[in-house]
């Protein structure tokens, strides 16, 4: 038997048309359009139909439970509303409802062609990035395919209760932001709330922390088993999958590598992208030269007024560098592992990881280092710096 | 259970053959008697008494299939009137009753391929109509139920059941006049298979109880068409079961309260659920000791609220004042009754939360 062969038809296949479960989730979502569009038509049993082929697989999906349920009463007397229970709690029919036009919503959609954004340069070893729209109730998982983000697959989500931008501890807010896979924990750690596992992410980032949000525990995680899931807010702020797009989405994960990129309001990148990450480029290759070519007066005027490593600010860190560098008979700086996430909701910031590689006549590291620039009256300045 | 008194049951199967129901034996229409009387053992002895010389005989199949579900073997009612519908694919009735039984089982999904048999069968078959727009209802209910994770046991359940009890009553699906017309002259239509009852009762507000009970405003609105639509459900005696629990009740509290002890024992059903799983005679001996101690009792039985489950089953809340020679208390109770062979007993008692 060929393996290799076979494994790489099956590889080649994979990459080019979604997975299983993926197409699973896509049919699913298909089947309720139609049973939805086939009552704004007047076709209660065609509606019907569909909607029972969907619980059929999906026996948990209260939203088609609730269609459901419409349907047969309606045989049994006329119904004036969507979810028409007697005494239906008003709050989860209206998050039905919710549920039903965020899934319609993205029926709709196409399958983007653009990549987002916010994936200006990725690693060779981020093999995917995700980046959440919490408007459209949707994660879209991207492949690095040489450098170039490929969209991969999309899937329903929940945000929390209260929305999005997350500022506080149990303000039940999901966090936009540039974030990374923290950990994975997996479901024999968990209750069933969570489903299969949970990814936690990084939130609060330094960004975060410098604005002074503050909370924890926002996880990538699945739904309970009697769920298939839950309405578009409905969280404490974590992003929530159903359980077969978890799994999914989970072997596309690495811990501590693969980024999250969660925005109320998804942009595409244009022309000007490439333009304003040329230009980015050449601040990091300038600042990087300047350090290395010892002219520390240069090499700080990259860093803005109100930059801060953490705890120091701009003063001391300059007298630091001042000092050390005065000391130094050469210096040689090396980056790879280059990547750069703009920041959505915040013009004109960026997240940039590198893998740097310092040595000097006395002293030499090899260090992953994160980095905020922002672009301040046409120019990119670092705002933070600390190892990653 | 709770289901079966919101369904109709068809109890009369008519004219199934002229044939059989000319030389309609007499030891049927004694079972039928007997059965109406409640006397269902003696009942179920005649008619397999009839079925084994005429096994095949359509009328005496149904009955028997009535009165083993009256003894509580819907089981067996069900295979009787499966086999029926294999036997009589023409008639309505044994699908709507098969689809009623379902139904007091929670399949839902056989209840409606049944009833839609009756349908297809007789597309004016009214009560089977009735019945699928009932079934849709509780169809949709329990799709609401895993919708919204609505509480089984909280209050909206009980005010649904009611409003599909309210919304059955408002829309009567009775404007089927051809069916109407055939029971209206049962003899004419003898020969030709409709829904009509031999048997049928002249007035269905003194004897059919499930119509009464579960439909009060089509009754009052539509006497006749309801009664001749709807074959009453069960022959039992009484028209009330309200009225019938709690007259029960103020009988136990009666019987206390006058400390006969031996007629307060006699409300309690056999299988009644002793506190703290006491047993039956230790139980027995201490209620007569606590009734027969005090010099006087007083007890009073007062906002009693009676919820009917089924036919046979009830409970009641009420708030109970005890006042005996040296105790005076009130406390909230509840009080399960089940009517056994025709008489109301107790099953459980316990203090209401």
């Amino acid at each position: 038997m060929k393996l290799r062969t076979l494994s790489a038809l099956f590889l080649s296949i994979w990459l080019t048309a979604p997975a299983a479960a993926e197409q699973a989730s896509r049919d699913m979502e298909q089947a309720l359009a139609k049973s939805l569009q086939a009552v704004g038509n007047n076709r209660l049993d065609i509606a019907l139909n569909e909607v029972d082929s969907v619980l059929k697989a999906y026996p948990n999906f209260k939203l088609a439970q609730l269609v459901r349920g419409d349907l047969l009463m309606a045989r049994s007397k006329p119904i004036s509303d969507f979810g028409d229970a007697p005494n239906a709690p008003r709050d989860r029919v209206q998050d039905l409802r919710e549920e039903a036009n965020a899934r319609l919503h993205r029926v709709q959609q196409q399958q983007p062609i653009a990549v987002p954004k916010y994936l200006w340069q990725l690693d060779a070893q981020q093999h995917f990035a995700v980046v959440v729209d919490t408007s459209k109730s949707t994660l879209y998982l991207y492949q690095n395919v040489n450098g170039e983000p490929r969209y991969v697959a999309d899937y329903y989500i929940s945000v929390g209760k209260k929305g999005t931008a997350k500022v506080s501890e149990g303000d039940q807010k999901t966090p936009l932001g540039v974030y990374f896979v923290d950990d994975h924990i997996p479901s024999a750690k968990l209750t069933d709330f969570y489903g299969p596992g949970a990814y936690p992410i990084s939130y609060p980032n330094e960004w975060d922390k410098r604005q002074g949000r503050d909370g924890h525990g926002i996880w990538l995680h699945g739904t309970p088993s009697d769920t298939y899931s839950r309405p578009p807010r409905a969280s404490n702020g974590c992003v929530v999958l159903s359980n077969n797009d978890f799994t999914h989405l989970g072997k596309n994960l690495q811990v501590g590598i693969t980024p999250v990129i969660i925005t109320n309001h998804m942009e595409w990148s244009d022309e000007n992208d490439a333009n304003e990450r040329a230009d980015l480029m050449n601040a990091i290759e300038k600042w990087r030269n300047d350090w290395e070519s010892r002219k520390t007066e240069d090499y700080l005027t990259h860093y803005a007024r109100d930059f801060s490593a953490g705890s120091t600010a701009l003063k001391d860190f300059a007298e630091q560098k001042r000092k050390v560098n005065s000391g130094k008979m050469w210096i040689k700086v090396k980056l790879s592992k280059l990547s750069i996430f703009p920041y959505p909701s915040q013009q004109g910031l960026v997240v940039v990881n590198f893998e740097q590689d310092y040595s000097s006549n006395n002293l030499s590291n090899r260090m992953l280092k994160r980095q905020y620039w922002m672009k301040r009256d046409g120019r990119w300045q670092i705002i933070y710096e600390g190892a990653a | 259970m709770a289901m079966l008194n919101k369904f109709t049951l068809t109890t009369a199967l008519c004219a199934l053959l002229s044939v059989s129901s000319l030389s309609f034996a007499d030891d049927v229409q004694d079972a039928n008697k007997l059965f109406k009387q409640g006397q269902n053992a003696q009942a179920l002895e005649k008619v397999n008494a009839f079925l084994a010389s005429k096994p095949k005989d359509a009328q005496a199949r149904f009955l028997k299939g009535l009165i083993v579900n009256e003894q509580g073997n819907a089981t067996e009612a069900i295979s009787i009137f499966t086999a029926l519908t294999d036997d009589y694919p023409e008639l309505p009735e044994p699908y709507n009753n098969l689809a009623v039984l379902y139904a007091g089982q929670g399949q839902y999904e056989k209840a409606k391929i049944a009833l839609e048999m009756a349908i297809r069968t007789h597309p004016s078959y009214a009560t089977a109509h009735e019945n699928l727009g009932d079934i849709y209802a509780k169809m949709a209910s329990q799709a609401y139920d895993r919708a919204l994770q609505l509480d089984k046991s909280n209050t909206s359940t009980q005010t649904k059941l009611a409003l599909i009890r309210e919304l059955f009553s408002k829309t009567p699906r009775v404007s089927k006049p051809t069916a109407i017309a055939a029971v209206a002259t049962p003899v004419e239509t003898v020969s030709t298979v409709a829904v009509v009852s031999p048997t049928l009762p002249t007035s269905a507000v003194t004897t059919a109880p499930a119509v009464v009970i579960s439909k009060p405003i089509a009754v009052a609105a539509t006497p006749t068409a309801v009664a001749t639509v709807k074959a009453p459900a069960k022959a039992e005696p009484a028209v009330n079961i309200s009225a019938e629990v709690l007259k029960a009740t103020r009988e136990w509290a009666a019987a206390w309260s006058a400390q006969k002890t031996d007629k307060y024992l006699s409300f309690y059903a056999k299988d009644f659920i002793t506190p703290e799983g006491m047993g039956r005679s230790a139980w027995e001996a201490l209620r007569k000791e606590r009734i027969t101690k005090p010099k006087s009792i007083k007890i009073e039985v007062h906002d009693a609220k009676i919820k009917e489950q089924d036919s046979k089953h009830a409970s009641v809340i009420f708030k109970q004042s005890y006042r005996a020679s040296h105790l005076k208390t009130s406390s909230s109770k509840v009080l399960l009754w089940v009517k056994n062979e025709g008489r109301w007993q107790i099953t459980e008692e316990r203090s209401a939360k």
